[in-house]
């Protein structure tokens, strides 16, 4: 508890947050191992009979532990990876092992302090919750749970929420309708905005928590950002004069076709044949499941098709059965963690299709792969024909 | 000269690595090596390892935190960084790397920030050695 204190302080301190406030609960990017660093710290907190203050929840890990025979990396890795999760789960955090802690049945409300690290899972929790929280890193999400205490700056106050940035979307209005688009838009906000607020002129209520989510994970990769608004869409920009704060924007970027397209360029290093197709980075709600199974009924996969999720949503989803649906399409679900993180994918021959910006801007570094863009219908169709498709026209 | 702000205080003399993009150390950074493995950076290939590393600010993983203390730990970390703006992700990994192996990596802000050279930070002066 010390050891938490005098971290959360140093780090309080250099945020330059005038002092502490009680937070409602946390979520725990620091159970997917890096290294030993990460297993050292945990295991100090728990020899000092740590105990987390407040609801907490934890991230996507290095391991699946429903299905552990996916796992192709070394043993001894994921020797490491389960004390590092066992380390967490004994200082009292719910095994969740999601990445989208928010589409957990008990999720923040609007207006919460919080302390949640996963950067497209701080994105979301501001952004589309209206919960605050700054973007925690690794040791310091669990030391807010730890104290229950987080530093009172950034995000967490209505100042640091204000917007700056004016991001102008000019596209025809087919395009709202293209999941495609979702990602897009977050890989050139990220880029644009880099660590500031944003405001989205132009999204309707197409842009639905799923798409809202898609724009989030995006922008936190490509860029740090850590909030958005949406201007008609997310809870904190009902009007331009809200979400500014009644002040002029700092920078007004307009972004139109041209841009996504370019988007999508940086974002498609694919090079040769269609080697597998992994779908669901974040972790797929139980809506794109569905969608996923509707989109998939009666045909076949003929590559490996990977399908990432957490536990929560999985049991729900198999209560309507849609596990038997991606099972008889030849899909492998994946929980606990995700495909772009710990070695499951394996020796793939050729590129690998998602419809995820996330997965498609860290992939190629991570698994050494090619990785071709498409939206989830996209993605169904290309498994089936063995080759990459893409629709959207438009781009 | 003296710096804007010291984030993590400490002492340490290295090359200047002048990142000209923003990075994240988790998925832009091979722990191993600390060469950086993004494509797209500006500067990739180059090793972050013993380097007073210039970086505009952190981005994208919430990771880069225990990336920073992993390196740290192995030796293939940064001498210490210099940033134009704050980033409490990296100064939580520094300080932990400092608490648990007693590892020694400065981070300090400045807005105007050396290009090339050896430089040396000390508590909240930067200066250059060669």
């Amino acid at each position: 508890m010390m050891f938490a204190m005098e971290l959360l302080v140093a780090v309080g301190e250099a945020d330059g947050a005038p002092h502490l406030i009680d937070i409602e609960a946390a979520h725990i990017d620091g159970c997917s191992f890096h290294g030993q660093a990460g297993v050292d710290f945990v295991l100090k907190l728990v020899d000092g009979g740590g105990a987390v203050r407040v609801p907490t929840t934890l991230n996507a890990s290095s391991l699946d532990l429903l299905h552990p025979n996916l796992y192709k990396g070394d043993p001894e890795t994921a020797k490491s990876a389960r004390e590092l999760m066992d380390g967490y789960v004994a200082l009292g955090c719910a095994p969740t092992w999601t990445c989208a802690p928010y589409q957990l049945s008990d999720r923040p409300r609007f207006g919460s302090q919080i302390a949640w690290g996963e950067s497209n899972a701080i994105v979301f929790a501001n952004s589309v919750l209206g919960a605050r929280t700054n973007r925690y890193g690794d040791f310091m999400d669990i030391c807010c749970a730890l104290t229950g205490r987080a530093p009172f700056s950034g995000l967490h106050t209505d100042q640091g929420r204000r917007a700056t940035v004016l991001l102008e979307v000019d596209v025809p209005d087919a395009v709202f309708d293209d999941d495609i688009f979702y990602p897009l838009l977050g890989h050139v906000l990220g880029r644009v905005a880099g660590n500031h607020v944003a405001v989205i002129v132009g999204l309707d209520d197409r842009a639905d928590e799923d798409r809202l989510k898609a724009v989030g994970a995006a922008a936190a990769s490509s860029g740090s950002v850590a909030m958005f608004h949406a201007q008609g869409v997310t809870p904190e920009a009902a009007t331009l004069e809200e979400a500014f704060g009644g002040l002029a924007p700092e920078k007004v970027i307009e972004v139109g076709v041209a841009e996504l397209r370019d988007a999508k360029q940086e974002l498609s290093t694919a090079v040769g044949q269609l080697g597998a197709v992994s779908v669901g980075t974040p972790h797929m709600s139980l809506t794109e499941l569905t969608e996923l199974a509707f989109l998939s009924q009666g045909r076949n996969t003929v590559v490996p098709f990977y399908v990432n999720t957490s536990r929560d949503v999985l049991e729900a989803a198999a209560h309507m059965g849609i596990d038997r649906d991606l099972e008889a399409f030849g899909a492998t679900v994946v929980t606990d963690t995700c495909t772009y993180i710990t070695p499951i994918i394996g020796d793939v021959d050729g590129d690998v299709m998602t419809d995820s910006g996330k997965w498609a801007y860290y992939a190629p570094a991570n698994l050494g792969v090619g990785v071709a863009l498409g939206s989830l219908a996209d993605c169904v169709e290309s498994a089936v024909m063995g080759k990459a498709v893409t629709t959207g026209e438009w781009l | 000269m003296k710096v804007d702000r010291v984030l993590v205080s400490g002492k340490s003399i290295g090359e200047v690595l002048d990142l000209t993009s923003p990075l994240s150390l988790w998925g832009g950074v091979e722990i191993q090596t600390g060469k950086i493995v993004e494509a797209a950076h500006p500067q990739f290939g180059e090793s972050l390892g013993e380097k007073l590393v210039v970086l505009p600010h952190g981005r994208g993983s919430s990771s880069s935190s225990s990336v920073l203390a992993e390196m740290l730990r192995i030796g293939t970390g940064p001498a210490g960084l210099i940033l134009n703006e704050p980033d409490s992700i990296l100064v939580i990994g520094a300080l932990v790397a400092n608490r648990l192996y007693g590892a020694n990596c400065p981070i300090i802000v400045s807005k105007t920030t050396p290009k090339a050279g050896v430089w040396e930070i000390k508590g909240d002066q930067l200066t250059r050695t060669h």
